[in-house]
């Protein structure tokens, strides 16, 4: 698709140019089956979003859908009125922790630096600057120490922040980030939101996968609601309440869930 | 010139060359599979391309390796699809996909081969699997100062130009490409996601593999290919957590598999094997295989003995600190030394006590006065910090974990022989579970 053909989001007017991050209508399907429907989606300028909703729907996949990592079926999604493609250096992201193989042979500093490749550009080595301003993500979330470590020898939670450090080392201004609360230590946990509550007061974006709904008041300012669809999106003081989280993990969804099954089993020729 | 010298260069020198020059590319390339978890694409690559390389040889007629190169990355290429595919309509995990494909296409180049064969095309089987290494003669200049002329260059076989040419290639990429080919394997959805698309890097990472392997097949045969690519790899994997010292490890050894099994093979005793002589390009690949033993064993870091030793020493220091506490738990009970008898049950058998005894001795943390041990200073510090360490874990074990009182020994006996933190007061309020009295920190 060219932008040309394509009208920009910014120019409707449910969808603003300001917004870091607008989704329309964007629909993703796995081996044919769909997991995200119809999505409809604006992100608000400086704040913390978390992503709520069940196993299996379509958080994640939202997440790599926007960064280009998965294949839509259909819509759209820009990042201040652009495509991913020109927005790319403003924008971060943490994948799950289990996504890779911690075996690597690399060093906790290493693994900062590749947030620093973009910059750097193709073919060339990671200079000395590069190298320092990587050292300092890794102090702010309290892993200098480690630096050198291979990452095999650390906890899950201080590979965490090494992923956060990661993060912070791309310098973006809306930043994605697949649970990083998921399985950590309670340092770690009080390291990551002191991290994110830093970004906010920098002017940024944070979107975030988030399983623990006991936090959501605590830690962000917005939520997103998701299962399959958007529930409900908005400041958390309006959309998270009782009932919509009812709708979003009771029952009510399953028929979209058996719908998706039907027409996984239809292409499969079953 | 001496008559040795003269042979070695005739006969030796490019089989020698040649062997070492594949051995390195592979070597080389091989890091990136290992590190992908993907080394079975190298076996399957190098597998799948033997269609290709027949049909692009029978079809222009020559040995060419730019054209042959072409043959083999067709042919590479529709593997890849028909991996995919297979796994998609099959339904069969990746492994089994890979596996019939790869085994479908060397049958199906082998086929080809012996048709093309029976037209009187000049290619053999045998040499796909191990190569031609002994085929690589020189004539070389009866004297010295004669080398340094064309004619001289000229008569070096075209092989080793093709082998020279592929590792400056894979060379020059790996270098160049360093920062890339190591985020996209590892992290492929940073990768990607900054704009460095790993699925390219793998792509262009596969074509190489099967550039490797047709470059390398002429002259050494696919099983050398094969081992090189998994095996130098592997063993320096086991050697260093680092991914650029792993690379030059991977290196030095695939040269080194290379030059020991030339020698094994040129020089192994007549009577000892069928037939007078053994395969140089086998030989080196079995060479690849040694090295990936001996790492496994003596590697001081993944090494076995390592492991053990350091299990050792664990259980060394196991038996250390039971004999400590048991003497702190005797002067607390009002008896300041105790007989190695009394000690003996409380730290394991008598024999396991003994050398603990030894080694508290010899690190001045007892004192034995007319058969009876009792604690130094350090002895009695180090001895009270177990206890504390001990009786904290069972008051939060009880206080935090909500464990019954007697279930928490032989927890708490396992954990503070082990670098496991303290928990601290308020963690476990309530003190020891057995009414005595916690030693102070430090």
């Amino acid at each position: 698709m060219s932008d040309k053909i394509q009208s920009s989001l910014a120019k409707r007017p449910e969808h603003s140019s300001d917004s870091p991050l607008s989704i329309h209508a964007m629909t993703v399907a796995y081996d044919r089956k769909p997991v995200l429907w119809d999505i409809d989606y604006d992100a608000p300028n400086n704040a913390l979003v978390a992503i709520v909703g069940p196993n299996g729907a379509g958080k994640s996949t939202m997440i790599k859908a926007c960064l280009g990592l998965v294949p839509t079926a259909s819509g759209q999604v820009e990042f201040w009125g652009k495509p991913y493609k020109s927005a790319r250096a403003k924008i971060g992201y943490v994948p799950q922790r289990e996504s890779v193989d911690w075996d690597f042979p690399v060093s906790a500093l290493d693994v900062v630096c590749m947030g620093r490749y973009r910059k750097i550009g193709w073919c060339r080595p990671v200079s000395r600057a590069h190298k320092s301003a990587a050292m300092e993500c890794l102090q702010r979330v309290g892993m200098g120490e480690f630096a050198k470590r291979q990452i095999s020898q650390l906890s899950g939670g201080q590979q965490q922040r090494v992923f956060l450090a990661r993060a912070l080392a791309q310098e973006s201004d809306l930043y994605f980030m697949d649970e990083p609360f998921a399985g950590v230590d309670a340092t770690t946990e009080r390291a990551i939101i002191e991290v994110l509550r830093d970004l906010r007061s920098q002017g940024k974006t944070v979107i975030v996968v988030h399983h623990d709904l006991q936090t959501v008041p605590d830690y962000f300012d917005h939520a997103l609601l998701l299962n399959m669809r958007v529930v409900a999106a908005g400041p958390v003081d309006e959309v998270f309440t009782t009932e919509n989280l009812h709708k979003t993990y009771g029952g009510r969804l399953t028929l979209l869930a058996e719908a998706a099954e039907a027409i996984a089993r239809r292409d499969r020729g079953h | 010139m001496s008559t040795d010298m003269y042979l070695f260069l005739s006969g030796d020198l490019f089989p020698l060359l040649a062997g070492i020059l594949a051995a390195l590319f592979c070597g080389l390339l091989g890091n990136h599979l290992i590190l992908r978890q993907q080394s079975m694409m190298g076996d399957a690559i190098s597998h799948a391309v033997l269609p290709g390389l027949v049909g692009a040889f029978v079809l222009s007629g020559s040995r060419n390796p730019a054209i042959m190169f072409f043959g083999a990355a067709g042919s590479a290429i529709v593997t890849v699809v028909l991996i995919q595919l297979v796994r998609k309509l099959g339904r069969v995990e990746p492994g089994a996909a890979m596996g019939v494909i790869f085994s479908v296409m060397f049958a199906l180049g082998v086929l080809l081969l012996e048709q093309a064969q029976a037209d009187g095309v000049d290619l053999d089987p045998s040499c796909v699997l191990y190569g031609q290494l002994e085929s690589l003669f020189w004539t070389p200049p009866r004297e010295w100062n004669e080398f340094f002329s064309f004619s001289t260059f000229n008569e070096i076989p075209r092989q080793i130009w093709t082998l020279l040419g592929t590792n400056i290639a894979v060379i020059g990429f790996m270098v160049l490409f360093f920062k890339e080919l190591r985020v996209s394997a590892f992290d492929p959805g940073i990768s990607s996601s900054q704009g460095i698309n790993a699925g390219v890097i793998r792509f262009v990472l596969m074509l190489f593999v099967a550039g490797a392997s047709v470059a390398s097949f002429e002259a050494v045969g696919s099983i050398l290919v094969i081992a090189m690519l998994i095996c130098p790899p592997a063993a320096a994997r086991l050697l260093t957590d680092r991914m650029g010292p792993q690379i030059i490890v991977s290196a030095v050894l695939a040269v080194a598999s290379a030059v020991f099994g030339y020698v094994v093979s040129a020089n192994i005793p007549e009577a000892w094997v069928r037939g007078g002589s053994v395969n140089a390009a086998g030989m080196m690949a079995v060479m690849s295989g040694v090295f990936v033993a001996l790492a496994a064993i003596f590697s001081p870091t993944h090494g076995s003995i390592s492991k053990a030793r350091r299990r050792r020493a664990l259980t060394k220091k196991i038996h250390l600190e039971d004999l400590l506490s048991a003497l702190f738990r005797f002067r607390e009970s009002g008896q300041p030394a105790a007989s190695a008898q009394q000690l003996a049950p409380l730290v394991g058998h008598q024999r396991v006590a003994r050398i603990a005894l030894d080694d508290a001795i010899a690190g001045e943390l007892v004192v034995v006065d007319a058969g009876m041990i009792s604690l130094t200073v350090s002895g009695y510090e180090r001895a009270a910090s177990l206890i504390r360490k001990h009786r904290m874990w069972e008051g939060y074990l009880v206080d935090q974990a909500g464990m019954p009182a007697d279930h928490v020994h032989p927890v708490a006996e396992r954990l503070e022989h082990l670098s496991s933190p303290v928990p601290k007061e308020a963690d476990a309020p309530h003190g020891d579970q057995h009414g005595k009295p916690i030693p102070p920190a430090n």
